[in-house]
């Protein structure tokens, strides 16, 4: 392409968005409203995930030995659970801390359990948290299996309803970016199509003229770029100030984890960007064909 | 031969039958009236010329070159080598009568020190000169004719195309509109021109072709055909 040819498409871009600024204005504005909301549910989607993500590590196996299992054997129950697949951290509590945690729990200064129960009942145990927290039931199976290992608990019933929750929370916020995604494009691709349709005669001279496609296509593509990152701009620069107000507020009020990463963020708002520019090029492309068919 | 026409006929899709096995041939430098009531086939056989309509079956060549077998990407370089007159003008509003004129050399990708030199020249044939930063809106049907003709011969086209081109003038206006035409086909410019204007076909004794129904019913070298 010819330098003067890209001079003439950006000056053409230019003066068109000028000169039809209601339309300038309304495409502009769509791309933005579209962006904005496809930015809030990515936004609430990763918020989401990362809670669900916290959740799902929080899942750990407990091991209880048997009450007479001598400390060697406790030891080699240690490297057994380690071997096993998936495996991420094991942790030992011995009955000692077991009273004191539980002590804790109900309240130190109320009862001493020390004096109560005279004799600890607790046993020792092995905190066990995996690798993927999904693996959770089946290593609970295995550790099970283990000599000496009494019994094992970890939440059953509960934590395959809650992966089960996760997933299709996931699934369905996909499912929901997708379709926000896909009305953003004929949104757009429809404003643009105005705009489109509001130079149709224009087009048509030029055609019978004898300009190329690509010569009247050139400025329309601009055009799209310019609206699109213009309107993921506005929508960022809002969802930006919107999302660090929320944070300030929150950090006070809830116990709820948001993600406050500079980098996430920064990804978030350049793909936002570019998805802009992204829209306003299918949008053109999708609108400007049948106005060339001459 | 500049134009050939073979057993052109063309049926569009909602099955009306606008042209019915035209053959013609029109010579370099010729001046030509296509002549007929309205849904005769003129504008359909004008479209052809540029390729905005392809022929059902025949042939068409234009300065040697088969129209009708054509790729999508060589028919803007055809249009390069036509100038087209409509009977609405078709100029842009928002464009000065400078501006008109230089878009048609800009969407061609003429360059720049090429339209600054051409575009007075071309405003000065058609006697617009003085009227350069005017709009459309701003001049009478007879003037924006005249920058249709302008933009028409900007990139001196081997053929020029009017179509009705003085449909919406007044008869003095229509007379200066032809002596324009007479002298760029003067200038060894090709005319093809549909009209209904019998008065301007009768007093300019040039080629007339009659259609009707789609065929042609006379083809006259003199121009004096019956009306």
């Amino acid at each position: 392409m010819r330098m003067r040819n890209i001079i003439y498409f950006i000056k053409e871009a230019m003066k068109s968005l000028r000169r039809n600024t209601l339309l300038t204005f309304a495409t502009i504005s769509t791309a933005s409203i579209c962006i904005l909301i496809l930015g809030i549910a990515v936004l609430i989607t990763m918020n989401a995930s990362q809670f669900m993500n916290k959740l799902e590590s929080d899942v750990e196996i407990i091991a209880y030995m048997e009450k007479d299992t001598s400390g060697t054997q406790i030891a080699s129950i240690k490297d057994s659970i380690k071997n096993i697949a998936g495996v991420k951290e094991v942790k030992f509590v011995s009955c000692e801390e077991a009273l004191e945690n539980l002590q804790e729990s109900l309240g130190k200064d109320k009862y001493d359990l020390k004096e109560t129960l005279e004799k600890n009942p607790l046993p020792d145990s092995y905190q066990i948290k995996t690798v993927n927290p999904h693996d959770v039931p089946e290593i609970a199976k295995r550790i099970e299996l283990l000599a000496n290992v009494k019994a094992v608990t970890y939440g059953k019933g509960i934590v395959e309803r809650l992966f089960e929750v996760t997933k299709w929370v996931r699934l369905v916020s996909i499912f929901l970016i997708g379709l926000l995604a896909f009305g953003a494009i004929f949104l757009i691709a429809t404003t643009i199509r105005l705009a489109i349709y509001a130079r149709r005669k224009e087009i048509y001279l030029m055609k019978l003229i004898g300009a190329t496609d690509g010569f009247i296509r050139w400025p329309f593509f601009i055009e799209g770029i310019i609206l699109g990152s213009f309107g993921a701009a506005i929508s960022i620069v809002v969802l930006a100030l919107g999302y660090q107000s929320l944070i300030v507020r929150m950090d006070s009020l809830f116990f709820l984890p948001l993600i406050t990463g500079q980098d996430a963020l920064l990804v978030l708002y350049i793909s936002l960007l570019i998805t802009g520019m992204f829209l306003g090029v299918l949008g053109t492309l999708i609108s400007i064909n049948r106005f060339l068919d001459v | 031969m500049l134009v050939q026409f073979y057993n052109v006929s063309k049926i569009y899709p909602n099955g009306v039958k606008a042209l019915d096995d035209i053959s013609l041939k029109i010579d370099r430098g010729e001046f030509l009236f296509l002549m007929g009531p309205s849904g005769a086939g003129k504008s359909t056989l004008i479209k052809m010329l540029f390729r905005e309509e392809k022929p059902t079956r025949g042939q068409i060549f234009i300065a040697s070159r088969s129209v009708v077998r054509m790729k999508r990407s060589e028919i803007p370089s055809l249009r390069r080598s036509m100038g087209i007159v409509f009977q609405d003008f078709k100029l842009l509003e928002s464009k000065t009568v400078s501006e008109n004129v230089a878009f048609a050399m800009e969407v061609v990708g003429a360059r720049n020190h090429e339209i600054k030199n051409r575009v007075p020249e071309v405003i000065n044939m058609v006697g617009l000169k003085g009227k350069e930063d005017a709009f459309p809106g701003q001049l009478s049907g007879g003037e924006q004719q005249r920058v249709g003709i302008a933009r028409a011969i900007a990139n001196q086209p081997l053929i020029l195309i009017a179509d009705e081109p003085t449909g919406n003038l007044d008869i003095d206006t229509s007379n200066e509109i032809m002596d324009l035409l007479y002298s760029i086909n003067r200038k060894g410019t090709t005319i093809i021109m549909a009209t209904h204007a019998r008065e301007i076909v009768k007093a300019a004794h040039k080629r007339v072709i009659m259609l009707e129904k789609g065929r042609i019913i006379t083809d006259d070298s003199s121009g004096d055909y019956a009306l």
